[in-house]
């Protein structure tokens, strides 16, 4: 892995990488796309279906508008224009975990085209091309029992859940993206990142990754400087936004092996492997299934209201690259420091804790400090952590009452991300508020200055630096629960 | 007993009205029927009794406790096996649905039992509604009442068989490219494809999603015109049905019953006179056109030159569309499963299923469907079929800017023997000739009986405007005053 750096410098320095990414994003509607049955995840399989989405003969979709107005708001903060007439097409195939041996899909007319989506990497907008969003309706799951591969072929008996089929499904396609050169990784994570805030600042998906309701296919080709774009690859289901970062990087390594080597590249689908980073051949295009096209006659073709677009459009939420501009001004923070905060995932984090009474320094302190280490370490991401934006404000504000110092605040925090309960529970339930009884802490300073008489005299005498060593022996005599400023402040004015 | 199956419905619905005679009466008649003739017609593949029964029980306890029945209660009806039963059986025909039982009704027989009727079974249909004589069926053929070495019509050769041989007083059908009106015509009785997405497909198997559309049968233009009322208008569960009222069928065919046609102008599509009506079927018809002068209509001739590629569209869109519907027939979540022994793939399984499960005509129309819509061959085929579709509706709408309604004969030739054509497809294309273009535009088409040919009987299609489906039954009931309704020979 640690050779990989040096030949991918070569490769850029050589070729020329065009990308082009496929994402599918599950919609968070409450019912599937063609019927009523709901869309919650999980549930014993085959429990949440009826005759349409089993498709059952004689059995007829009708489409779900909450599914199509998703669509297009998810078109209109992609800048697409919205069709005034388009139909669904059936894509013909035959696969047992589609009820039908077709999808209700869109084809030659989407109801979304057209647009584009400003992404930030190393501080340059990259303007990334959209070529259309699309409704779709989802497949079921197909478990295959027996054989070598866990794959059709080969198994002795296959198991089938629909309980997903049918649940509707956004394709947003790129146009191919040409020019990133060396970032063409980045610019691939950071597009989909991008893509993930939009459509989650619309509220019209969870947009989970692992959990599948946020799909990514990746398309990749090198080529010569100043010839055609070489023939491209598409790697399936890469699930994170670091495997689609390094599924493009580990393909255009793969593609450069293969062009110096004078071969060529195959048209095909290929899969990512979470564990070793690189990509196997899957189904080769050149075989693949003619999907017979054609407009779903059981459907009427759709025909949004130019009126009911344009309100649409008004009512837009801020787009998150819009959004964060206006928080960084707000929050005053140099785009190093943004920066840092976006790669962290904590902008709505800290927009939260905001929100809950702390300062913007203060949010920013906790989420990237402390809770961003904890979540580095377990392994999760920063929202999953354990933390809340309101406990985290309400950790601020007992330091900022001067109940917790900065170490005992890192203590409670601790209680805090293992739900041992509230910030203010954890602190009554294990003492550790700060002793600010002054006639405790008076004695305590009282004793330090007697056994330390040295000391006590350089600060007389005016070396006021001295008096830290005096506060330690204060801290150590109260189990730290005192307030550092406040012991001093007292050494000072009992020297004085 | 007999006389009970020989009723109307409407007459059927005023007695059990009246309380004179009960709908379980009514009911055991048609069973008693159906015993005594079916296994020389076989216009059913199953018979549900104990549910017909059990309906008519329902519905004599409802007007024994005062409630207001609508004007079909009590009225038998057999309907087509492509519509969903549930807990009933329906195969539509094929081996490839053989014992399954769907666990849902369509909206059709919902809005029958909605109704009051009381379904007596599923009749037999060419293997999912493709065919025109009923021998496509994988339950063997349906007979032809009037000649039982003669087919019925198809594919709903069942339902029109059913009505003829008395078994049953209402029908329903479904009609592609002339499945209701062609069977009306062979067997004598009356068949009416409403306007596309005027009555409901879901529950209906389909064949061509653009072109199925469910409809009524009967033996008499009034029992059509009540059976559409009960059975149309808007389902929020089909995306192709029309939001909008019935139109006021059973006024128009009392208004026809009349006999009154004064300002009545009928357009004879000229096209039709070229081609290869049997003359025994075009002095049937000529001589209703004569009937009609006298009732008042005003006869004008019209050309629809694209007419005349209808049936070649028609047999590139509905096997596209059913390559497509019937993918779904693969053994995997119900109907027939072959070959999983533990030995084949689940691929495999599906293929063997699909190989066995489906007859020659269906596999024939998937593989041309299958050709029509492949990359490359779609704008050749399936893209150029929709053209010819869009010029057929543009020479309807031009006609009827002239006219009322259109006329021809449903069918060019009355019921052929048995075996006849299935040796050669597009000889049985044929049948659908004339009934196919107001698939393809989407309007509605009757057949209603105008006379004999060689002792068998002749239909007259009568054609209107999309939603102007009462304007075919004003003249479709004005006709039958003129001809009268058709008996057949005792059974
Ligand atoms: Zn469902």
């Amino acid at each position: 892995m640690t050779t990989t750096l040096p030949a991918y410098d070569e490769v850029v320095a050589r070729y020329e990488p065009v990308i082009g990414l496929e994402t599918h994003v599950e919609l968070g509607t409450n019912t599937k796309m063609f019927c009523g049955c709901p869309t919650d995840f999980g549930g014993e399989p085959n429990t949440r279906v009826c005759p349409v989405c089993l498709g059952l003969p004689g059995s007829l979709p009708v489409a779900n508008k909450a599914a199509i107005e998703a669509t297009i708001r998810i078109g209109l903060a992609l800048n697409c224009s919205i069709a005034q007439w388009c139909r669904f097409a059936r894509k013909n195939y035959f696969y047992p975990d589609m009820p039908k041996n077709f999808q209700i899909s869109q084809y030659d007319e989407p109801l979304c085209v057209d647009g584009y989506l400003d992404v930030e990497v190393n501080g340059e907008t990259v303007r990334i091309g959209i070529e259309r969003v699309h409704l779709e309706e989802d497949t079921g799951k197909t478990l295959h029992v027996g054989g070598a591969t866990g794959r059709i072929h080969g198994a002795t008996e296959s198991l089938v859940d629909y309980n997903r089929a049918g649940i509707p499904l956004v394709e947003i396609v790129t146009k191919p993206i040409p020019g990133s050169g060396a970032l063409a990784p980045e610019v691939a994570r950071a597009y989909v990142a991008e893509l993930r805030d939009v459509i989650r600042s619309l509220g019209v998906s969870d947009v989970r990754m692992e959990e599948g309701s946020l799909r990514c296919d990746v398309n990749t080709s090198l080529n010569l400087p100043g010839e055609e774009w070489g023939t491209r690859t598409e790697t399936k289901n890469v699930n994170s936004l670091r495997s689609v970062e390094r599924a493009v990087r580990s393909e255009m390594l793969r593609q450069a092996a293969v062009l110096d080597a004078g071969g060529r590249i195959t048209q095909e689908t290929r899969h990512f492997h979470e564990e070793s980073g690189d990509t196997t051949p899957g189904r080769s295009k050149e075989t693949a299934t003619d999907y017979r096209y054609f407009p779903e006659p059981d459907l009427v073709p759709l025909a949004p209201d130019p009126a009911w677009v344009a309100e649409l459009k008004a009512e837009l939420p801020e787009l998150p690259r819009v959004h964060r501009r206006r928080l960084q001004q707000a929050w005053g923070l140099s785009d190093l420091d943004m920066q840092s905060v976006l790669n962290a995932g904590a902008v709505e984090l800290i927009e939260a804790t905001v929100a809950a009474g702390a300062t913007p320094a203060a949010a920013r302190k906790w989420w990237l400090g402390e809770l961003s280490r904890r979540a580095n370490e377990t392994g999760v991401e920063l929202a999953d952590v354990g933390a809340t934006p309101r406990q985290v404000a309400e950790l601020q504000s007992l330091v900022d009452a001067g109940k917790l110092n900065d170490k005992l605040a890192r203590t409670v925090l601790e209680g805090v991300v293992v739900g041992e309960g509230s910030p203010t529970e954890i602190m009554t339930n294990r003492g550790l508020e700060v002793v600010s009884d002054t006639g405790a802490l008076t004695a305590a300073v009282d004793e330090a200055i007697a056994a330390n008489p040295e000391i006590a005299d350089k600060i007389r005498s005016g070396k006021v630096a001295a008096a830290g060593a005096l506060v330690g022996a204060v801290m150590k005599t109260t189990r730290g629960q005192a307030d550092a400023k406040t012991v001093r402040d007292l050494i000072l004015q009992r020297l004085s | 007993m007999t006389e009970l199956t020989k009723l109307s419905a409407a007459e059927i619905a005023g007695l059990v009205a009246a309380g004179e005679t009960s709908a379980v009466e009514v009911t055991r008649a048609h069973l008693d029927r159906i015993a005594a003739v079916d296994d020389r017609v076989h216009a059913f593949l199953h018979v549900d009794s104990d549910g017909a029964l059990a309906a008519a029980r329902d519905v004599d306890a409802r007007r024994a406790a005062g409630e207001e029945l609508g004007p079909l209660a009590g009225v038998p009806v057999a309907v087509k096996d492509v519509l969903t039963t549930k807990g009933v059986p329906t195969t539509v025909g094929s081996k490839i649905l053989e014992g399954w039982r769907p666990p849902y009704d369509s909206t059709i027989v919902q809005r029958l039992r909605a109704a009051g009727t009381v379904m007596l079974g599923k009749t037999n249909m060419d293997e999912f509604a493709m065919g025109s004589s009923t021998e496509y069926s994988a339950y063997g053929p349906t007979r032809n009442p009037w000649d039982t070495d003669r087919i019925p019509g198809g594919s709903g050769g069942g339902s029109a068989a059913a009505l003829a041989a008395y078994e049953a007083p209402l029908a329903i059908g479904s009609d592609t490219g002339g499945s209701i009106r062609q069977p009306g015509a062979v067997t004598g009785t009356v068949g009416a494809k409403p306007t596309y997405g005027g009555t409901s497909r879901y529950g209906l198997v389909a064949f061509s999603s653009s072109l199925d559309t469910p409809g009524p049968c009967a033996r008499t233009v009034l029992d059509a015109a009540l059976l559409h009322e009960a059975i149309g208008g808007h389902d929020p569960r089909d995306s192709t049905s029309i939001p909008a009222p019935v139109p006021d069928v059973v006024a128009a065919a009392k208004r026809g019953a009349t006999g009154d046609l004064t300002g009545v102008r009928l357009g004879v599509v000229s096209e039709f006179a070229d081609e290869g009506v049997e003359p025994g079927v075009l002095a049937a018809f000529n001589e209703s056109v004569d009937a009609l002068t006298k009732l008042g209509a005003e006869i004008v001739e019209v050309s629809c030159p694209h007419f005349r590629y209808a049936l070649p569209a028609y047999y590139l869109i509905a096997p596209s569309e059913c390559s497509s519907n019937l993918a779904r027939f693969d053994g995997v979540r119900f109907g027939l499963r072959v070959g999983d022994d533990g030995n084949r793939s689940l691929e495999e399984v599906m293929s063997v299923t699909r190989e066995a499960g489906f007859g020659p005509e269906v596999k024939r129309r998937i593989m041309i469907g299958t050709y029509a819509l492949s990359s490359g061959y779609y704008d050749a085929y399936y893209g150029q079929a929709q053209k010819v579709r869009t010029l057929i509706t543009r020479d309807f709408t031009a006609a009827f800017e002239r006219v009322d309604a259109l006329i021809s004969p449903t069918t060019p030739f009355v019921a052929f023997p048995l075996g006849a054509r299935t040796s050669d497809p597009y000889q049985m294309y044929l049948a659908d000739l004339f009934t196919s273009p107001t698939n393809l535009y989407g309007g509605p088409g009757i057949s209603v009986p105008c006379g004999l040919s060689g002792g068998l009987p002749v239909g007259l299609q009568v054609m209107a405007p999309t939603m102007a489906d009462d304007r075919m039954y004003r003249v479709a009931a004005a006709l039958e005053t003129a001809v009268g309704t058709l008996t057949p020979p005792e059974l």
